[in-house]
C-alpha cells in the first residue's frame, strides 16, 4: 500500500523533493483528443477545414461543397467550437451560410443527431464531417427544423430542387431571402 | 500536551492517539503505531478541499475535527440564500460574500490551531507549482469538467525516472460527488489507480433533447423552455446583442419563464413554473443534505486513512443511495489501459541543443521503435497550446511547414517540454518529454 506517512518524510514541509515534473500543466485531455482528431482528419473531397489560428485546434470551421445532390455547386460554412468537456460532450456546431433545408434553420441551428441526442465520446470530428455532408445528399423532412422547407421536399421534389437552386443563386424562397451560396 | 501547540487541552486528541499510537486488530498489517503520526498530520499535513459548497462545508469540519490543520479551500462563488439550508458554515450576514473566505474564517474561529487558508479563484487560476505542495486533494464539485481538470492537474504531477513512476510524485485525490439521494466517493492513486477519464463513461450523459422536436413537436414542459433558451433567445436578444444567458439572473429567468409559458399554451403543454425554468436552465439537480454529509464524511475518513497509513484506503470507488432504504457496494474501478489522460508515461526523447524540428519528426517516422507515419505535434509553451507541425490539413501544414527548419529551442521548447504526438499508428495521442543533450 501506498504509505503516504512515509514518502513524506522525506520531503517535510511537502515541497516536492528532486527533479520536478514540468511547470506547466499537461494539456488536457480534451486538448490531446482533439490533437488526435485533427491530424488524422481524412475528409471527402467536398469539405475542407479552415484554421483561423493554427495553434487553436478548438475553434475552426468546416466548407462543404457538394459535388451532387440538390445542393450541388453550393458552398456551405459550419464553424466548429470544441469545449474543455470534450469527447464527454459534443462540439457546438452551427451553420453560418443561409441555407434553405429542412434540418438546418434561418439562425444557422442543425439538426444532426450525433450533435445532440446520440452524441457518443467515440464519436469524432470526421464523425460529425460525415453526418454533415450526409444532410446535404439526404436531406431528411421527417425531423424538420426549417418546417416549410421540409413540407415542400415531402409533398413536391420538384418545387422543392427548384426553391434550393433559387435560394443558392441568391433570391427569394417566400418571404426569406438567402445571400448567393454558389461557389465562384 | 509537549507536541501539539499550545491551543490543546489535556486530552484532546485522545480518542485519535488511540487509533495512531497503538496496532489493533483492524489496523493495517505493517502499521506501526506512533506519537509521530499525529504529529504529522497536526503539523506537516496539508490538505487542499476543492470546493466550499455542500460537499466542502462538510469536508473542512470533518478534516478539522480529525486532526487536520494545515488546509486550504478553493472555491470561485459566494455565497446564495439557497446555500443556506445545507451549507451550514454560512449565514444570513454572509450571503454575497466569498464562500472560501467565509468558510475558512468559521472553521479557523471554531476549531482552535486550524488554519484553514481560503482561496476565491477558479482551480484554472493556479498552476502545478501551487498544486504540488499538497499531501492530499479532496474534490467536492459539481461538474464534469472541473473534475477532469483536477485529474489532469494531478497526472502531470507524476514524475516519471526512466518510465518507472516516482511514488513520491503521487498525491492521492479524493472525489465526492452527490446528485439528490446518490452519491459516490472514490481514492484516486495518480498513475496507479483508475483515474476519472478511466471511468468517464459513468458519468451520465447530458439530457439533450432533439433539436427537431424542441423546434415543432414538444411534449414535456422542458422542451417549451428549451426551445426559448436555443431559438428564441439568440433571435429576440431580450437583454441585448451578446448578452448570453445569466441563470442567476432573476430577469433572466422571468423572460424565460414567460415565454416558455406562451409556447406551452400553444402546444397545450402543463408543467411550465418559475422553479422549473430556472432548474432546467441551470441544470439544477436537487441536494440532499444528509447525502453530502454521508459522502463527505467518507471522503475525510479516507483522507485519514491515507494521511496516516493506519488502514488501508477504499478500493476504489463506493456509491451509495438511499432513494429506497439504503444502499451502498464498493468496488474497485479498473485502470483503463488506454486511457487518454493516465495511460501516459511520457517517453524521453533526447536531442542535441541545435535540433531542429525537421529532426524530430524524422526521428519520430524513422525510430524502430516509433514508425509513424504523419506524425502532427503539439505543445503547450507559456500557457498556451501551440501547433509545431501538422500535416493533415492543408491550410495548418502550410503555416507550420516554416517550423520544420527551425531549432527546438527557437521554437519556445524547453528541457523537460511534454510534446503531444497523434498519429495513425498509435490509439491517442502520445506524450513525449524532450531532454536536450549536453
Amino acid at each position: 500500500m501506498l504509505n503516504l506517512y512515509q514518502l513524506r518524510q522525506q520531503k517535510k514541509d511537502g515541497e516536492s523533493g528532486g527533479k520536478s515534473a514540468g511547470s506547466q500543466k499537461r494539456a488536457s485531455a480534451a486538448q490531446l483528443r482533439i490533437t488526435k482528431d485533427i491530424s488524422e482528419l481524412n475528409l471527402p473531397k467536398t469539405c475542407k477545414t479552415e484554421f483561423p489560428d493554427e495553434d487553436d485546434l478548438l475553434n475552426f470551421k468546416l466548407i462543404i461543397q457538394p459535388d451532387e445532390g440538390y445542393y450541388k455547386n453550393g458552398r456551405f460554412s459550419f464553424s466548429f467550437k470544441v469545449g474543455p468537456g470534450y469527447p464527454h460532450d459534443a462540439p457546438k456546431v452551427k451553420c453560418e451560410t443561409q441555407v434553405y433545408h429542412p434540418n438546418i434553420d434561418l439562425e444557422g441551428n442543425v439538426c444532426l443527431n450525433i450533435l445532440r441526442e446520440d452524441w457518443k465520446p467515440v464519436l469524432t470530428i470526421n464523425s460529425i464531417i460525415y453526418g454533415l455532408q450526409f444532410l446535404f445528399l439526404e436531406p431528411n423532412p421527417e425531423d424538420p427544423l426549417n418546417k416549410e422547407a421540409a413540407e415542400v421536399l415531402q409533398s413536391n421534389k420538384r418545387l422543392f430542387e427548384q426553391n434550393v437552386y433559387k435560394s443558392m443563386r441568391g433570391g427569394y424562397v417566400g418571404n426569406t431571402y438567402f445571400e448567393r451560396c454558389l461557389k465562384a | 500536551m509537549e507536541d501539539s501547540g499550545s491551543t490543546d487541552w489535556p486530552g484532546r486528541w485522545k480518542h485519535i492517539r488511540r487509533l495512531l499510537e497503538r496496532s489493533g486488530p483492524f489496523a493495517h498489517p505493517d502499521f506501526e503505531g506512533s506519537p509521530e503520526i499525529l504529529e504529522f498530520m497536526l503539523n506537516n499535513c496539508k490538505v487542499l478541499v476543492i470546493g466550499a459548497g455542500g460537499l466542502g462545508c462538510e469536508i473542512l469540519k470533518g478534516l478539522a475535527l480529525s486532526g487536520f490543520r494545515n488546509i486550504d479551500v478553493i472555491d470561485m462563488d459566494t455565497v446564495d440564500l439557497s446555500n443556506l439550508n445545507r451549507q451550514f458554515l454560512f449565514r444570513m450576514k454572509d450571503i454575497s460574500r466569498d464562500k472560501a473566505t467565509v468558510a475558512a474564517e468559521f472553521v479557523n474561529n471554531r476549531v482552535p490551531g486550524c488554519n484553514v487558508i481560503p482561496h476565491f479563484k477558479k482551480i484554472q487560476d493556479y498552476d502545478p507549482s501551487f498544486y504540488r505542495q499538497f499531501h492530499i486533494i479532496i474534490c467536492g464539485l459539481d461538474s464534469v469538467i472541473a473534475r477532469r481538470w483536477m485529474n489532469g492537474m494531478v497526472l502531470s504531477l507524476l514524475n516519471y525516472e526512466d518510465g518507472v513512476l516516482d511514488p513520491s510524485s503521487i498525491i492521492p485525490m479524493i472525489d465526492g460527488g452527490t446528485e439528490g439521494f446518490k452519491g459516490n466517493a472514490r481514492v484516486i492513486l495518480p498513475g496507479m489507480t483508475a483515474c476519472i477519464d478511466c471511468t468517464l463513461d459513468l458519468f451520465p450523459p447530458q439530457v439533450n433533447f432533439p433539436m427537431c422536436t424542441i423546434a415543432h413537436t414538444p411534449r414535456l414542459p422542458e422542451h417549451c423552455i428549451e426551445y426559448v433558451k436555443v431559438f428564441l433567445w439568440p433571435q429576440e436578444k431580450p437583454f441585448g446583442e451578446n448578452v448570453g444567458i445569466d441563470g442567476d439572473d432573476p430577469r433572466h429567468i422571468q423572460w424565460i419563464f414567460e415565454k416558455a409559458q406562451d409556447r406551452a399554451d400553444q402546444f397545450n403543454i402543463k408543467g411550465v413554473t418559475y422553479r422549473l425554468t430556472q432548474g432546467v436552465v441551470k441544470r439544477i439537480i436537487p441536494a440532499v443534505a444528509s447525502t453530502n454529509a454521508v459522502i463527505s464524511a467518507q471522503c475525510v475518513t479516507e483522507a485519514f486513512k491515507l494521511a496516516s497509513s493506519c488502514c488501508n484506503p477504499l478500493n476504489n470507488y463506493m456509491v451509495f443511495n438511499d432513494t429506497d432504504g439504503l444502499y451502498t457496494y464498493t468496488y474497485e474501478a479498473e485502470k483503463k489501459e488506454d486511457c487518454p489522460a493516465c495511460s501516459q508515461v511520457p517517453q524521453a526523447l533526447s536531442f542535441k541543443k541545435d535540433a531542429v524540428l525537421q529532426d524530430l519528426v524524422d526521428h519520430l517516422k524513422n525510430s524502430a521503435s516509433l514508425q509513424m507515419r504523419e506524425p502532427g505535434i503539439t505543445a503547450t509553451v507559456n500557457g498556451k497550446n501551440k501547433t509545431l507541425y501538422m500535416q493533415s490539413v492543408e491550410a495548418i501544414r502550410k503555416r507550420t511547414k516554416e517550423n520544420l527548419p527551425k531549432r527546438l529551442s527557437e521554437l519556445g521548447l524547453t528541457d523537460g517540454q511534454e510534446l503531444v504526438v497523434a498519429d495513425v499508428t498509435t490509439p491517442n495521442a502520445v506524450i513525449f518529454k524532450l531532454k536536450y543533450e549536453v
